[in-house]
């Protein structure tokens, strides 16, 4: 039976650092890398033996490059670990000796965002722990233009850390809920991480050449004794070891009662928005002591309350212009230009409930986990539990496009209500021309639409599938009584494994897929 | 009035016998109405709600709405799981807001059907609560906070749209205040133990879906005092109906006041279980009760001809004040129905 197939992208590679390919009818793997992101420091690297395959075994460099060994090894299976050093290393099976079973991963290991900044050369991720990781790509290069697009480990910090709210008696959490880039304006990188309080504004910059040839101190930095110095020299830059640096370069802390869900960088670059779920706070990115309520939808009487903010984001070209959305499944798009607090919206979009679909559960799947401008600024996507639907911002009254994700899960809504999975917040992602959209589903599965053609594919995330030559095939999910070989059935589906953090290449088909604790990137076959 | 036979009525509709509490229904009803508030029911009342509940099946919206059992209970087990989870919300410092945000909506969803089935209006009703339903449907603390209607729903929806919450009531009431006075007259030196015991009774219903507010986890503490009360018998004197109407209504407006009006009712048990006529009651209490007790058409010809008087007065005292504290649930229910049992072989028993 040929695989159905998303036509813009013939093929896919999965990488971190490594490539899967998909062809016309089916996906190849050629090779994959995971990043098991139960890591802790970047200081011990080490990659299992594959001994299957002959590769070279051994503790990589601290460098985040590539080791220079591994060059030629594009088409091995391996693995990055950032480990303990005693860590053991599972190489029962063959073929999967680069996987281990990572089931152990903490909590703190779970990957909670993914974004690539504006040119799509670095991605950063975020996990539960408030650690932020960013991965660089690999600049193309003549003799091995297969390894175009490999992403590898750049910089690693802590951006969080747990906190104590002595006023409310109560722990801060460090994760990262979200993290955007600010655009690149010199050679410097600039993010923006948040957690449930505080936003961090993070510098990371390169460092590869360092001053020597100080007068008043030593290469240790110890000031010298000024009787010893005798003559005067020219101080000069030497080439090092390059280093990566990040540095806290703003707190914007005490500005949210609740929790903080989305950030959001307005196209002035200037200011940006955080939004928690009750308010919208307006922020200029230099001043940390004062930002401006924008949107208060906080009742005077708690006890009214029946609608929370889900999430907001800004008009990719217009500054004045952001849309936020709401628990109730609604988006309210604002002007700032009509009024400084932005409480009455100038756009309601809201699609009326389909009366043969009501449930109680209505309202819970229609609540809007997600909201994305299109690049173009025409469009707007939302994600609801169920469904995506892609809105025209002319038109407020129903959506132009809606797209199943998982509709078989609705006759499973009471026990997904019971399991609290229906309160998942599941993310959704535009391809650079605004043709695609993916999301991510449960075991390890996300789907992508092709607007165009209306095809979609359900491709899975898994180190099982992650064989080298095996074929990615697109999985599919048994609705009927009877299932087919391939076909997964509904009540086999894992739904501890899901995939809510999905990113999208600016402007190339690279994907990359957070899958609890482990990344994945896929890319387009390039050559 | 015939309350001793509800009680044994009300565990039927849990297992299968839907219809015969249907049938039973509004004439217990009416009369429990009657007694538990007097100013507000008349004859007419009565009437009206017995009629209403034959005119029901007519309703098409209600009717339709109902018309399925697994519907109902599938509505009553997703209330009582939204109620847990609000519960397990509250107890957080700071709750995903937007979780629970959507927890207490699905739950206000649910009571709003209800109100549209007819039931719920009928519960607020019987609860005294000033305002239109809607109105109460607003505010999330008293969703939170007056459960009991909810996890009575279990009887309800067998019974339609009747009333729930009555039923459990004089459900419940009964099976305690009987075990109250049997154990009490069988071993008089455990007054303590049984006193705990009914407590922990309405612990236990309270626990089920009662305690959301911190006001209302007091009320459970209190129980521990409440039992000391009533061992000590400590100087309460008769309270009478309308006193203890007037205390269900402030129950449900103000949790707070919840402790003392268990005090009351735990109160009431120690007088009448202290008063010189307890001993004869109990035993014209269970004059009448034969092997053919369960027998359901018995019960049945029971229930609908001669009303009861004596001891069962005393229980209808009991049972409106009792009641807003006590959550029948078919847990409740059966679990009524097995001390029941327990009293019974006692009885025989001796």
């Amino acid at each position: 039976m040929p695989c159905p197939h998303i036509p813009f992208a013939l093929r896919y590679a999965c990488l971190i650092g490594k490539l899967v390919f998909l062809q016309a009818s089916h996906y190849y793997f050629r090779s994959v890398l995971i990043l098991n992101t139960a890591a802790t420091a970047v200081g011990c690297w080490c990659r299992p033996s594959t001994n299957s395959s002959g590769a070279p075994a051994g503790p990589l460099t601290p460098a985040p490059a590539l080791h220079p060994s591994m060059k030629d090894e594009l088409f091995l299976p391996q693995i990055l670990m950032l480990s303990q050093m005693d860590e053991e290393i599972d190489t029962r099976k063959i073929n999967n000796s680069f996987l281990r079973d990572h089931n152990y991963a903490t909590e703190a290991d779970i990957i909670s965002t993914v974004e690539f900044n504006s040119t799509g050369e670095l991605l950063a991720t975020g996990d539960k722990g408030g650690r932020v990781v960013v991965f660089q790509r690999e600049q193309e290069s003549k003799n091995q233009p297969h390894r175009r697009g490999e992403y590898n480990v750049y910089s690693t910090f802590q951006s969080h850390e747990p906190e104590f709210d002595y006023l409310k008696s109560l722990e801060i959490e460090e994760k990262i809920n979200k993290i955007r880039w600010l655009p690149q304006q010199n050679a410097a990188y600039f993010l923006l991480s948040t957690n449930d309080k505080t936003v961090k504004l993070w510098k990371i910059s390169e460092r590869d050449k360092r001053p020597e040839g100080y007068n008043l101190k030593d290469e240790d930095g110890r000031i010298r004794d000024p009787t010893t110095i005798t003559a005067l020299r020219v101080p000069v830059l030497r080439p090092m070891d390059l280093m990566v640096e990040a540095t806290p370069r703003r707190v914007f802390s005490n500005g949210h009662t609740y929790h903080i869900n989305s950030i959001s960088i307005n196209s002035d670059y200037e200011t940006y928005m955080s939004t928690d779920d009750l308010r919208i706070n307006l922020w200029n990115l230099e001043i940390t002591n004062r930002s401006f309520n924008i949107v208060d939808i906080k009742p005077t009487n708690m006890e009214e309350l029946t609608e929370v903010i889900t999430a907001a984001e800004f008009h990719p070209h217009q500054c004045n212009t952001f849309v936020y959305s709401s628990s109730k499944g609604s988006i309210r798009l604002c002007d700032m230009r009509a009024a400084a607090l932005c409480d009455s919206h100038s756009k309601f979009f809201e699609e009326p409930e389909d009366p043969s679909n009501r449930s109680f559960f209505s309202e819970i799947i229609s609540s809007i986990s997600d909201v994305k401008f299109s690049h173009s600024g025409r469009y707007l996507m939302t994600r609801d539990y169920l469904t995506i639907k892609v809105w025209d911002l002319n038109m407020e009254n129903k959506p132009l496009e809606t797209y199943q994700v998982h509709d078989y899960l609705r006759s499973k809504l009471c026990s997904l209500y019971e399991n609290d999975c229906i309160f998942d917040k599941f993310e959704c992602v535009w391809n650079g021309s605004d043709s695609v959209i993916m999301t991510g589903s449960y075991n390890n599965f996300f789907r992508m639409f092709d607007r165009n053609t209306k095809r979609d594919v359900t491709l899975e995330a898994s180190r099982e599938n992650s064989k080298p030559r095996a074929v990615l095939k697109p999985r599919k999910v048994c609705v009927g009584g009877k299932r087919r070989k391939d076909e997964i059935s509904v009540d086999s589906l894992d739904f501890s494994k899901k995939i809510l953090h999905t990113a999208w290449h600016p402007n190339e088909n690279i994907i990359a897929v957070a899958a609890t604790n482990n990344l994945y990137i896929f890319q387009d076959k390039v050559n | 009035m015939h309350l001793v036979v509800v009680v044994a009525v009300m565990c039927f509709p849990c297992s299968s016998c839907v219809f015969v509490t249907f049938r039973l229904l509004p004439l217990w009803l009416a009369g429990h109405r009657d007694r538990s508030r007097p100013a507000m029911f008349s004859k007419g009342t009565k009437r009206k709600f017995s009629d209403g509940e034959d005119e029901m099946p007519d309703d098409g919206l209600a009717g339709a709405k109902v018309a399925s059992s697994a519907y109902s209970l599938q509505r009553q087990s997703l209330l009582d799981m939204s109620l847990i989870k609000l519960q397990l919300c509250h107890m957080l410092v700071e709750p995903n807001l937007c979780r629970s945000v959507l927890i207490a909506n699905t739950v206000r969803q649910i009571q709003e059907e209800m109100t549209h089935d007819g039931s719920w209006q009928v519960v607020s009703d019987s609860l005294g609560v000033e305002g239109s339903p809607s109105e109460r449907l607003v505010a999330t603390e008293v969703l939170c906070r007056s459960p009991s209607p909810s996890s009575t729903l279990s009887e309800q929806e067998l019974e339609r749209d009747t009333e729930p919450r009555l039923y459990s009531l004089v459900s419940y009431d009964d099976s305690s205040c009987r075990e109250e006075e049997v154990v009490a007259e069988v071993i008089e030196d455990d007054n303590e133990a049984l006193c705990s015991e009914a407590a922990s009774n309405v612990c236990l219903s309270g626990t089920m879906s009662h305690c959301w507010e911190p006001g209302e986890l007091r009320v459970q503490q209190n129980n521990d005092d409440i039992c000391e009360d009533s061992r000590l018998g400590s100087g309460d004197e008769d309270v009478d109906v309308e006193e203890e109407d007037e205390d269900e209504e402030e129950e449900q407006e103000m949790s707070q006041k919840e402790s003392k009006t268990m005090g009351q009712v735990f109160g009431t048990f120690e007088i009448k279980n202290g008063s010189s006529g307890s001993e004869s009651a109990l035993e014209e209490l269970f004059s009448d009760v034969d092997a053919s007790y369960y027998d359901l058409d018995t019960m049945l010809t029971g229930m609908q001809s001669t009303p009861k008087i004596g001891p069962y007065d005393l229980l209808d005292n009991l049972g409106p004040s009792h009641g807003p504290t006590s959550i029948g649930s078919t847990a409740n229910c059966r679990s009524d129905l097995n001390e029941l049992d327990h009293i019974m072989e006692i009885i025989v028993g001796s």
